[in-house]
This record gives structure tokens, C-alpha cells and sequence, in this order.
């Protein structure tokens, strides 16, 4: 069960639109390495996790992941907002309007669609792991180019913010890594 | 939103933060005794000032976690994305 919480875990204050910008965010909103990949990844594997620690990590950071996939539609959702289609077509976006008006579509920053195929499950934890420690790092990669690419001083906070819960992510996930490891090597018999 | 509206929830926010970090730092770290002291003094604050806001705006959340007043409140408040 989840509950959902009228509030977003961080603010977002954008102060104009911005197609191009909202275009480019949706490498989080619906990319190989999205919140949403991540929010699915991690809540998926957490069933096969061999040990307490793991299984709720993955359960809370999951659970975070759908929070921040939550802020990146609120970003895209005003950067769009009252934009006409002509604009949308300068950007590129005449192809989503299309098909999305000015929705918020899980989509890439190319407009391909989310597909479960980005989210990794193996049943092997070691691997697993690996795999999440590498989505937080791709993840953290993708919000400083989105730094770099954005001008939006409300935008700019919002993405560091998220970038540096990339990093916190991945110190957390290569400490169950080692108590995984631990556990698998205590088990030996020799 | 009013100012203060937003002030308080800005509050419930930060505070909610430091909840969520402590508890992913937590999952990895269960036998340390100073953040969890952290957690629990965090979780309190948290739980007054919720209750606080829930009682001047509104639910933060339903499904039986908080009450609401009549009309049913829910619907009537403005959602994160059109803040």
C-alpha cells in the first residue's frame, strides 16, 4: 500500500515557461535512466533481496524515486504550460503535441517511449546491485548536463537537489552491496 | 497558496527531508544510536507541525491518515504541480 502525500519532496519554482527545457527533462520523466526506470527498478527487485536491510532499502529508495519522478512532471507540467503549438514546434515538440497536446508523457528527451525494457531484474542481488549503483551514476550524469543546459534559477536548484540524491542513492545502495557480499561469504561452507 | 500557507509547508518539507534521508541512512545503518535519536526527534516535529497545517489547510493525506472537514476538503485544494 502507498500513500500518497500532497506535497512534493522538494519545491519547484519556475518563473516562465521553457519548451526546450521541458523537452530535455523528460530524459527523467521517461528515459533509459528516469525516475521512473529507477522508481520500477528498484521496486521490483526488492522482492528477491536476500537480507532485511536490502529488501527495505530498496523498498524506501524506490519509494523516493516516484516522489522525484513526481517533481520532473511538475517541472515539465509548468514549463508547458499556455505554450501555443507554434512554440512547441520551434522546440521540436510538434511531434508530442501531436500525440500528447500538453500532456506529460513518459517519453525520452527524443520522444521515444518508456518501455520496461530499462528496468534490470535478475534475481541475483550482487548483480542487482551493481546494476542500481550504475542507474544512480548514469542518473547523476544526466542531471549535469540538464545543469548545464538549464537557465531557470528555480530549475537549477531543484536539479541539484535531485542530483545530489543520486549520489546519496548510490553510497546507500554500495553498503548493502557489501553486507549482500558479507552474507553470501558467511554462508560458505568449506 | 498565501504565504504562510506556503512557509508552513516549506517547514513540513524541510523537516520531512530530514526523515527521509535518516531513514534510507538507517536501512544501511540500524544499530547506530545517534541518528536514530535524529529520526525520532525529526518524526515528532514532523507529526506536531502536520497536524498543525492539516487542522488551518486541509489533508496532506487521506485513505484514513487524517480527517477532513465538511464539504470533503481533498478535492478543494490546489495540487503540487499548480502551486
Amino acid at each position: 500500500m502507498w500513500i500518497y502525500e500532497r506535497k512534493l519532496e522538494y519545491p519547484i519554482c519556475v518563473t516562465q515557461p521553457d519548451v526546450r527545457m521541458a523537452r530535455y527533462l523528460m530524459a527523467q520523466y521517461g528515459g533509459p535512466d528516469s525516475e521512473l526506470s529507477a522508481g520500477v527498478r528498484y521496486l521490483t527487485q526488492r522482492y528477491t533481496m536476500p537480507t532485511n536491510k536490502t529488501k527495505g532499502l530498496l523498498n524506501d529508495i524506490g519509494t523516493e524515486e516516484l516522489a522525484h519522478w513526481e517533481m520532473i512532471g511538475t517541472m515539465i507540467y509548468k514549463l508547458l504550460k499556455g505554450v501555443p503549438v507554434e512554440q512547441l514546434e520551434q522546440a521540436n515538440l510538434g511531434s508530442h503535441f501531436t500525440e500528447h497536446d500538453h500532456a506529460v508523457y513518459p517519453a525520452d528527451a527524443n520522444g521515444v517511449p518508456w518501455t520496461a525494457a530499462y528496468v534490470q531484474a535478475t534475481g541475483d542481488p550482487v548483480t542487482d546491485l551493481h546494476e542500481d549503483m550504475a542507474a544512480e551514476q548514469k542518473a547523476r550524469t544526466t542531471y549535469e548536463h540538464l545543469i548545464r543546459l538549464s537557465v531557470d534559477p528555480g530549475i537549477k536548484d531543484a536539479l541539484r537537489f535531485l542530483r545530489e540524491r543520486e549520489v546519496v542513492h548510490f553510497q546507500r545502495f554500495g553498503e548493502a552491496l557489501n553486507e549482500v557480499q558479507e552474507e553470501l561469504t558467511r554462508k560458505k561452507v568449506f | 497558496m498565501d504565504p504562510q500557507q506556503l512557509q508552513m509547508l516549506s517547514e513540513i518539507q524541510q523537516l520531512e527531508f530530514v526523515a527521509v534521508e535518516l531513514t534510507l541512512y538507517l536501512d544501511t545503518h540500524p544499530d547506530e544510536q545517534e541518528p536514530l535519536n535524529e529520526y525520532n526527534k525529526a518524526t515528532g516535529q514532523l507529526n506536531q507541525l502536520k497536524v498543525q497545517y492539516e487542522s488551518l489547510y486541509g489533508p496532506l493525506a487521506v485513505y484514513g491518515l487524517s480527517p477532513s472537514k465538511y464539504p470533503w476538503q481533498w478535492v478543494e485544494q490546489p495540487w503540487p504541480w499548480d502551486i
